[in-house]
């Protein structure tokens, strides 16, 4: 994709203002994930405001917005990562193939392994790249044998665009590779459990543009197979990776739409700012 | 003079030339006061303090400390031209110190009475000598700063310069401890192995050092050997840790990970008071509940138990170290990066797998150390064993007899009455240059495996 | 094209499946680390429960009343009742009339057995009495003496009727004047005058800390004296001033090695160094103090710097900018700022201190002084020490005072930590 993105090039009649009601289609047929309503609370102050968006199945979504909207912290909601905080609270529903994953009886275990992650720093375990793919594998009970593991593993570093340059060290040290590659190991970490959706926490901020180009091409070959939701500051790179995009600010998602239709017609005045580096 | 009015005396100089020399840089300013001089006026005044006080403070110091050790080369001139066998270097010392001062027991042989006449005329004219050089020191000191005053003089950098240089004479003293303990120890451990060989130290199995002087002198035959001395060690220590590791190890992985900030802020805080707690009522508890308590039980199953038992003494040993594991596991527990924690949740483990196949293989090295330092500490420990384990010098590895340890025979050894020239108390030293060099080699280890690992995943 | 993964729903399946037994491992896990928490508290509540129980008995003792008539005869042999005149006298026969006209005692044996009951202690009460108020010669008083420590074990219950009199240590006659007297009301259980103001005795009802206490004290002056102002000049000179060469490594290297060292080994290095080289007496509180003031330099050296580096270089920046010297920075803003946290590593310090007895044995100090020490410069010795020595002691008397003299020094030793820690709260900078 090379949109230009600082020239809108069409101009709706009316751009909306009010930040009350998001703008754009949230819904799609047969959606992965459905959030509704979500509120997030850190403390007192009232993070996310009122989200509902789904995730379709096999897509790429991607959350912009300016730092400290609140794009990571709702990317967090989907896989119940704010459990681990102590004092963020949430309201709402997110359901997964219909069933809401706050409600108490389900069980966070087996959530993560289905709705998996990747974070902005790379953290690989200070294991051998192999000890690290399998971790997920092992700890879920998704293998019988050695060989089943060696297949899993194999396999994930294949897909991960990994495999060839570490075929012959997967007895090493994870720590010791390159950030992209430690990247890209922990990409293959996460794929490894087969899950449905894998969540990107700005995966390539750390990151040079070489690796970063790599990983955006691992993007869009995984997404035949995942779901992919990608939080990014990089409005490129939303441009270039994803099929639709969330515009977040200040904990409200403001508009969603296709990624062609955001960055070349968005239909919210914020939006516009955003993309035309008005501010953020 | 005695001491204390001396070193008044030398304050209230110090004292006195600080007005004058700040009242002669004040006057030499004249109208221009402050602004004339370099420095504000009190450093005038301290500089010409300090070189009064300072080197007059050091030659009293160093008088002192070596005014006995003179007197004492001095003493020996005394000695008679013909000695018997049972003539003690020390002993003449300490009789001829005794009658100075005034204790007169048993036969006194009249040199001994002329060494200590002398000995007290000597003293006598150390402390006139020493009061006129102290005090003629400073008076000279504070002269020479006093002549120099004046206000281009630049006071206040000296007096900085001199500040500095006593701040770094203080960081040498850890030196001197150094090395005071190395030569102490060494010095006296070479004479004692001029008298048993290292092989028979290190390597004998039988440790029953007798008396050689004075009436029971050369009853039965000494032997040197110090491994039940290190056996005894090293069974009362592995008691001590498998009561200790595990104990505050799953301690520090509850609180760090699983407890409540109140609960950490009750817990923490009752482990720092074991922690505490004396050591001598660590040995008076071991003696008096834990041994008899160990002995009933044992005897109420049939066993064989010392009323000293190693067992009493590793438990409660282990007791006193469990705060030692526990909070330095915490801290490199709580060292292990969030990041790694993340990821491991957010794969969907549980939390005790992610500290089980996570976060503990990441804190090992730091947990190893804080092993090894527990174990430096449990083989220096000296009042339990004391206390609670025997004086039995046992080869045995099992838990329910008494044996003794290498801290309790130094203690023993050194606190009795010593000739300083015996095999046996030399051997107290011997003991503890062992000890030295154990436990700097177990904490030098701590460090170098918690450096080199630490690299890993930095 | 690469072999096809396992899909996410048999995936999702498989993890259902181990779910439970991972849940059950992990409550599992959580009950070992309670487990441990339990373990270690419950040793501390063992301890301290049983020293407490052993140790509030010892602040009691039992006494007995004594109708004494104070014969200026036998107690002012001089008639002139001066100093002299009491020593000569003889305290001894006044009391031995009054024990046996209560007990009725005849005969030599007889005699002797009573008189025994009473503490040896009674006759220099006596005499302390008469030197406080002379007046009191000629009168008839009704005195409270301590009861000598086998009759105080048996009114406590440790010397049984039962055992065979062959075996213990008071006779049936001499149960049996106890018994009369008991209930006569002439013996009373009450706070012990003697445990905090009597000195080191062979006699375990006259056994007391004055000394050891006092003796404690002055080391510890010592000790604070010595070891905080070269501890604060060494952190001072190694965090500000050192230059980062080979040298000052060496020096660093040295203290954390000194902090390992076991205490024992400072004992050695005073012995050795401090009585052999120097010839200082042994069992002097000064002699103790410079030991104590070297074990304990690496800890005050080590958590001044810590709070030397607590402060923030800003400041120092701000200072050195205004034009003041690298010395003047250092005493007109840093060291009053980190002054809060060097005295709080410094009371731990001297309360870690306190409680050391392995290098104060080595330099002598178990010898038995009965005096208390006016200075540093006369032979004392110090509480633990004197804890470790009553430890010792067969009597059973000892028990309930060595507990009580461990009270005593655990109460110290929570005063001064509690001090450290409210000082550490009060002046707690969040920077």
């Amino acid at each position: 994709m090379d949109l230009v993105v600082d020239q809108a090039t069409e101009q709706p009649e009316e751009r909306a203002v009010n930040i009350e009601k998001t703008v754009g289609n949230v819904h799609v047929k047969n959606p992965r994930m459905r959030a509704e309503n979500v509120q997030v609370y850190y403390g007192d102050k009232h993070a996310i405001q009122n989200v509902t968006i789904d995730i379709g199945a096999n897509e790429v979504v991607a959350f912009i917005g300016p730092s400290g909207c609140g794009k990571s912290t709702f990317l967090r909601c989907l896989n119940r990562m704010n459990d681990t905080i102590d004092i963020c609270r949430f309201e709402g529903r997110i359901s997964m193939d219909g069933n809401d994953i706050y409600d108490p009886t389900v069980d966070v275990v087996p959530l993560r392994a289905r709705v998996g992650m990747v974070f902005q720093k790379p953290n690989p375990f200070p294991k051998s790249i192999y000890d690290n793919v399998a971790y997920g594998p092992r700890i879920h009970g998704l293998v019988d044998s050695k060989a089943e593991l060696d297949e899993v593993v194999e396999q994930s570093l294949i897909r991960a665009g990994l495999w060839e340059e570490v075929k012959d060290r997967l007895d090493q040290p994870g720590t010791g590779l390159s950030g992209g590659q430690q990247q890209r190991l922990c990409i293959a970490r996460a794929i490894a459990v087969s899950p449905e959706v894998i969540l990107m926490d700005e995966p390539c901020s750390a990151l040079d543009p070489i690796a970063t180009a790599k990983i955006e091409e691992l993007i869009h070959e995984l997404s035949s197979q995942f779901t992919i939701v990608i939080v990014t500051h990089s409005m490129q790179q939303a441009a270039r990776v994803s099929d639709r995009t969330a515009y977040f600010h200040l904990g409200r998602l403001v508009e969603v739409g296709p990624t062609k239709q955001i960055f070349t017609s968005p239909q919210h005045s914020l939006t516009q700012d955003y993309i035309t580096g008005r501010f953020g | 003079m005695s001491t204390d009015l001396l070193i008044i005396l030398l304050l209230a100089m110090g004292a006195g030339w600080f007005w004058v020399s700040r009242r002669q840089v004040v006057s030499q300013s004249g109208i221009k006061g402050v602004r004339g001089m370099h420095s504000l006026p009190h450093y005038y005044g301290s500089f010409s303090a300090l070189l009064t006080v300072l080197p007059a403070f050091i030659l009293l110091v160093v008088w002192i400390g070596f005014e006995d050790s003179i007197l004492r080369m001095l003493a020996a001139g005394y000695f008679p031209a013909e000695r018997d066998a049972n003539f003690n270097e020390q002993i003449a010392l300490t009789q001829i110190k005794n009658v100075y001062q005034g204790i007169r027991a048993g036969e006194i042989a009249p040199w001994i009475d002329q060494a200590a006449l002398a000995w007290a005329r000597w003293v006598e004219l150390s402390q006139m000598l020493k009061a006129a050089f102290v005090l003629g020191l400073g008076a000279v000191g504070g002269f020479f700063a006093y002549r120099q005053i004046n206000p281009e003089f630049r006071a206040r950098n000296w007096v900085e310069k001199i500040i500095t240089i006593v701040l770094a004479a203080c960081s040498l003293v850890a030196i001197f401890t150094t090395v005071g303990i190395v030569l102490s120890v060494i010095f006296e451990s070479v004479r004692f192995f001029t008298m048993i060989s290292p092989m028979e130290f290190l390597f004998g199995l039988k440790w029953n050092p007798q008396i050689e002087f004075g009436e029971n002198a050369g009853v039965g035959v000494s032997n040197y050997g110090a491994v039940p001395l290190f056996a005894g060690t090293f069974l009362i220590s592995t008691i001590a840790l498998l009561v200790a590791v595990p104990t505050g190890l799953f301690s520090a992985i509850y609180l760090s990970e699983y407890a409540s900030q109140r609960m950490r802020n009750i817990v923490k805080p009752l482990m720092e008071v074991l922690a505490g707690i004396p050591t001598v009522v660590y040995g008076f508890f071991a003696a008096l509940t834990v041994a008899p308590f160990v002995r009933r039980l044992g005897e109420s199953v049939g066993l064989d138990v010392s009323s000293e038992s190693a067992l009493a003494a590793g438990v409660v040993m282990g007791i006193m170290i469990i705060p030692f594991v526990s909070s330095l596991s915490d801290d490199v527990i709580n060292a292990v990066p969030q990041s790694l924690r993340d990821a491991a949740y957010g794969l969907g483990s549980t939390k005790s797998e992610s500290i089980r196949q996570v976060i503990l293989p990441a804190a090992l090295p730091g947990i190893v150390g804080a092993v090894l330092l527990a174990v430096s500490r449990a083989v220096g420990e000296t009042m339990i064993v004391v206390m609670a384990a025997g004086l039995a010098a046992n080869l045995t590895s099992n838990p329910l007899d008494a044996v003794t340890t290498v801290t309790s025979q130094i203690v023993t050894i050194l606190v009795g009455d010593q000739e300083f020239d015996s095999a046996k108390t030399l051997s107290a030293f011997a003991l503890a240059l062992t000890l030295i060099c154990v436990t700097l080699i177990l904490n030098v280890g701590a460090l170098k495996i918690v450096k080199k690992y630490r690299e890993q995943y930095d | 094209m690469t072999k096809s993964m396992m899909s996410p729903s048999k995936a999702a399946e498989k993890v259902a499946a181990g779910v439970q037994k991972r849940y059950a491992a992990e409550r599992r896990f959580q009950r070992i680390g309670k487990g441990a928490i339990a373990v270690a508290l419950a040793f501390l509540v063992i301890l301290i429960s049983t020293i407490v129980s052993k140790g509030a008995p010892g602040f009691f003792q039992y006494y007995v009343q004594l109708d004494v008539t104070l014969d200026p005869e036998l107690l002012d042999p001089r008639k002139d009742q001066t100093v002299d005149s009491f020593f000569d006298g003889n305290p001894r026969k006044v009391l031995q009339t009054s024990v046996y006209e209560l007990t009725g005692a005849t005969g030599r044996k007889g005699k002797k057995e009573a008189f025994k009951l009473v503490s040896a202690g009674a006759q220099d009460r006596i005499r302390a009495m008469l030197l406080e108020d002379p007046s009191l010669l000629g009168t008839e008083q009704t005195i409270w003496f301590a009861l000598d420590d086998d009759a105080d074990s048996f009114m406590r219950g440790y010397i049984s009727r039962e055992t065979d009199e062959a075996d213990r240590r008071l006779s049936d006659n001499q149960i049996a004047i106890l018994d009369s007297l008991e209930a006569e009301g002439r013996i009373d259980y009450r706070l012990s005058d003697y445990l905090f103001t009597g000195a080191a005795s062979r006699n375990a009802e006259m056994a007391g800390v004055k000394g050891a206490v006092v003796g404690s004290i002055l080391t510890l002056t010592v000790t604070l004296l010595l070891a905080f102002p070269i501890g604060v000049a060494t952190a001072v000179y190694l965090e500000e001033f050192a230059p980062k060469n080979r040298f000052t490594e060496i020096i660093e290297v040295n203290i954390n090695n000194l902090a390992a060292v076991p205490s024992v080994v400072f004992g050695i290095l005073g012995l050795a160094v401090f009585i052999g080289f120097f010839g200082f007496q042994r069992s002097l509180p000064l002699v103790g103090g410079f030991v104590l003031a070297l074990m304990t330099l690496p800890t005050i050296i080590i958590s001044s710097r810590a709070a030397l580096k607590a402060v923030p270089p800003s400041i120092r920046a701000a200072a050195l900018g205004m034009g003041a010297s690298r010395v003047q920075v250092i005493t007109h803003h840093v060291l009053p700022l980190a002054l809060p946290g060097m005295l709080t590593g410094t009371i731990i310090g001297m309360a870690q201190a306190l409680g050391e007895t392995a290098p104060l044995l080595m330099i002598g100090m178990v010898a038995f002084i009965v005096d208390t020490p006016t200075s540093m410069l006369d032979p004392g010795t110090v509480l633990p020490v004197q804890i470790f020595m009553w430890a010792d002691f067969a009597e059973r008397m000892y028990v309930a005072k060595t507990s009580a003299a461990i009270l005593i020094l655990l109460t110290f030793l929570v005063c001064m930590n509690a001090f450290a820690v409210f000082l550490r709260k009060k002046f707690e900078r969040r920077w």
